[in-house]
């Protein structure tokens, strides 16, 4: 028995797809992609008529709190949340408690994602032990469970030597560091984008350049180690170009940007709004213009959407105090699909930005559609209008600023190695 | 005439009209003040909750008093701690004095955004705003306006100079905000460490030459330097330096207008940003914007709590 997708507008970016046509699963693979397919009798049929049959979409930079904040978000409602956005694939972050430094979490984390999960889970690994900074994992055996990659994500690899070699060791292992870059000493505690309106609300200003001068930094040490960097969110127009020309150097580097930091402005802030809290902070009109231009060009390789549960507790109190963070899975294709709108990227090059480029970037076998692929499968409707909800919104957190905004575009079916994960059709 | 606002969180929000009820209403409950009796009933059955998590002498006492003297019930709760601290989050302390029928909450805060986040959520209690992180002092504010208008009758056209520490220092933008509405002309002077950016989007003029802010000023508003909290050394070398150079004493005092008042929220680090002969002199006003602060006070207890009705 297959199952056939008919009748949709197939979008695989890496294959150079896009046309009405027809996509045959069989045992958990695609099997092939072709027009007009006659289904045998006892071949499962979904009919695509109307709507996107794109990659299962991929999330590069997620925070699943599993081992340890559960409360917050646990595997399965991550995974849950990550298949009505669309995304079959998260990688994510290892600052949970314990953090994951260690084979026993990463095992934990792909095994549970895989019994009881909606989408895979791929880990990435903190660089050093417990996230200290001082000590390397081991990342060999790390790589062998399972692990993408090495972040300390959330946190700053302060220490310039460790950075380096980890870089080094890394390398050796092909692997790549994913950098949380912001220097600790010049973001000197500060809590939203620094500006007038820092100074109007009374609240410390982080800088634009306590990113820039960390990427800075992380660049070229990439370029000494000849490491694989990718940097993590980057929020401000300097960063932007710091990358481009690193490219452009040929520096191995990559990075990805949050829909927030293209999206919204520190303006989101006003009224000490905690659900716009979030580090890197959102900034200014400039530098949401800077990050469509990285887009365009393809200075920014990917759309991550840096999904950060935080329980109501962790958020309802004075700003200062309030936790960094917002929640992202389940807004990211619609936010995304703005860009097409806006004349910022065609629809294909949004999916890609969301599918097959991320899953390149931590060389994640995922993304594309090609015949032997998992079948890991978006059908999105590009005209479906739903409002964001506590109801509407799987994460067992709702920690969002788009609360009660209308969105545009909806995965209303994911399938996950052929198996239907995710149905709102 | 009714007061428009049912909070009193930031003067960036006050018109005109609601600035001159404030002063006038603060100047009529003046006279109280100056009585040997200094007490009426026009709050009497009123509960008003003075809740402090940062100390302050000088504004709790105040506000006590202008509770006291209006018959007002006035409870003082002081927390070193803040809410993260405590264990107990600052809503539902709030919520626990607002179910015990408080009319009025005075806060101050060390989080920025407090008394708005209180404000958003009670239902019943008026906020008042006592201070909140860097963000606005809006009390300060008024009695700083007051006092200004006793000794200049306006605040049209006058330019003022405030000097200190600006980027952490509420007093000076809620004195911003209320003096341009008013329609004077603010200068934000001190050292670039402690001059934040945007001063200019928010209507100020900047300088880091006090001189320059001095130069022919009406009205001379002092800040504390204050030392004692963390990051002071990033941002200033000593305090004989800031003496140095951003002081205010008798001798670039003569750059002002000759009738110049000179202004300062206290408390005094005499010898650091002000000189005592200044702090003493006859052009200070010190004493009061104390005095002008407990009427100033008793008008915004009095339009938050039911003035309204009477």
């Amino acid at each position: 028995m297959k199952t056939i997708i008919k009748n949709g507008r197939v979008i695989d970016p890496a294959q150079n797809i896009d046309a009405i046509l027809d996509v045959v699963i069989s045992a958990g693979c695609i099997e092939s992609i072709a027009a007009q397919v006659q289904p045998a009798a006892d071949d499962q049929v979904i009919d695509a008529t109307g709507l996107l049959i794109t990659p299962g979409l991929v999330d590069i930079h997620v925070h699943l709190r599993d081992p340890g904040y559960e409360y917050k978000e646990d595997i399965v409602s991550g995974t849950r949340a990550a298949a009505a956005g669309g995304f079959t694939s998260v990688a994510c972050m290892p600052n949970t408690n314990p953090s994951n430094d260690n084979k026993a979490i990463t095992r934990y984390m792909i095994q549970k994602a895989e019994l009881e999960g909606y989408a895979n889970v791929f880990p990435i690994c903190s660089i050093t032990k417990g996230q200290q900074g001082d000590s390397l994992v081991e990342m060999g055996d790390l790589k062998l469970a399972g692990c993408v990659g090495f972040s300390d994500d959330g946190l700053n690899v302060e220490d310039g030597a460790m950075l380096r070699h980890a870089m080094e060791y890394a390398q050796g292992f092909d692997m790549p560091i994913i950098a949380h870059s912001e220097d600790e000493s010049i973001k000197d505690g500060g809590v939203m984008n620094e500006g007038p309106l820092s100074t109007e609300l009374g609240l410390t200003g982080n800088p634009w350049v306590s990113e820039a001068a960390s990427v800075a930094r992380d660049i070229m040490l990439a370029e000494l180690t000849g490491a694989r960097l990718h940097i993590c969110h980057i929020s401000s127009k300097r960063t932007v170009e710091l990358v481009r020309e690193a490219k452009q150097r040929g520096v191995r580097v990559t990075c990805e940007v949050t829909p927030h930091h293209f999206t919204l402005t520190e303006e989101a802030v006003r009224g000490y709004e905690v659900n716009a809290k979030v580090g890197p902070p959102l900034r200014t009109a400039a530098d949401v213009a800077a990050m469509k231009e990285g887009l365009r060009d393809g200075t920014i390789d990917a759309i991550a959407t840096d999904h950060a549960p935080h329980h109501i507790d962790d958020k309802n109190m004075e700003f200062v105090y309030a936790a960094f963070g917002m929640i992202g899975l389940e807004t990211a294709l619609p936010l995304s699909l703005r860009l097409v709108d806006e004349g910022v990227l065609s629809l294909n090059e949004v999916i890609a930005c969301l599918s097959c480029k991320p899953a390149n970037v931590l060389r994640i076998p995922r993304g594309t559609l090609i015949a032997g692929a998992v079948a890991d499968i978006a059908l999105i409707n590009l005209e479906h209008t739903w409002e964001v909800t506590r109801q509407s919104i799987r994460s067992r957190s709702f920690n969002t600023p788009f609360e009660q905004q209308s969105m545009k575009g909806k995965a209303v079916m994911t399938l996950r190695a052929g198996r239907v994960v995710h149905k709102e059709i | 005439m009714a007061f428009a606002h049912k909070h009193f969180i930031s003067t960036k929000v006050l018109s005109r009209e609601d600035i001159d009820l404030i002063l006038t209403t603060a100047q009529s409950f003046k006279e109280i003040n100056q009585r040997d009796i200094k007490k009426v009933p026009t709050l009497r059955g009123k509960s008003i909750i003075n809740l402090f998590y940062e100390n302050s002498t000088r504004t709790r006492t105040s506000f006590e008093l202008a509770g006291k003297r209006m018959s007002a019930d006035t409870i003082n709760i002081t927390s070193a701690s803040s809410s993260v601290t405590k264990g107990e989050t600052l809503e539902d302390t709030a919520k626990n004095i607002e179910a015990m029928d408080a009319d009025i909450i005075v806060m101050r805060h060390p989080a920025s955004g407090a008394p708005d986040y209180l404000a958003k959520r009670l239902s019943r209690c008026a906020v008042i705003n006592a201070g909140d992180g860097a963000h606005e002092h809006p009390s300060q504010a008024m009695l700083d306006l007051m006092t200004i208008k006793e000794h200049k009758g306006t605040l049209e056209g006058l330019t003022v100079a405030i000097i200190g520490d600006i980027a952490r220092s509420r007093v000076a933008r809620s004195d911003l905000y209320a003096l341009r509405t008013m329609g004077a002309t603010v200068r934000l002077a001190g050292p670039a460490t402690m001059l934040p950016p945007g001063l200019d989007k928010l209507g100020a003029e900047v300088y880091t030459d006090i001189n320059a802010a001095i130069k022919d000023a009406d009205v001379i508003i002092m800040l504390r330097i204050q030392l004692e909290r963390e990051g002071g050394s990033k941002l200033l070398p000593t305090k004989r330096e800031y003496a140095q150079f951003f002081a205010l004493n008798p001798g670039n005092l003569k750059l002002a207008k000759p009738d110049a008042i000179i202004m300062h929220p206290g408390p005094l680090n005499r010898g650091v940003e002000i000189s005592s002969y200044v702090a003493d002199g006859k052009q200070s006003v010190i004493l009061e914007q104390v005095e002008n602060g407990v009427a100033v006070r008793m008008a915004l207890l009095y339009l938050l709590a039911g003035g309204n009705d009477a």
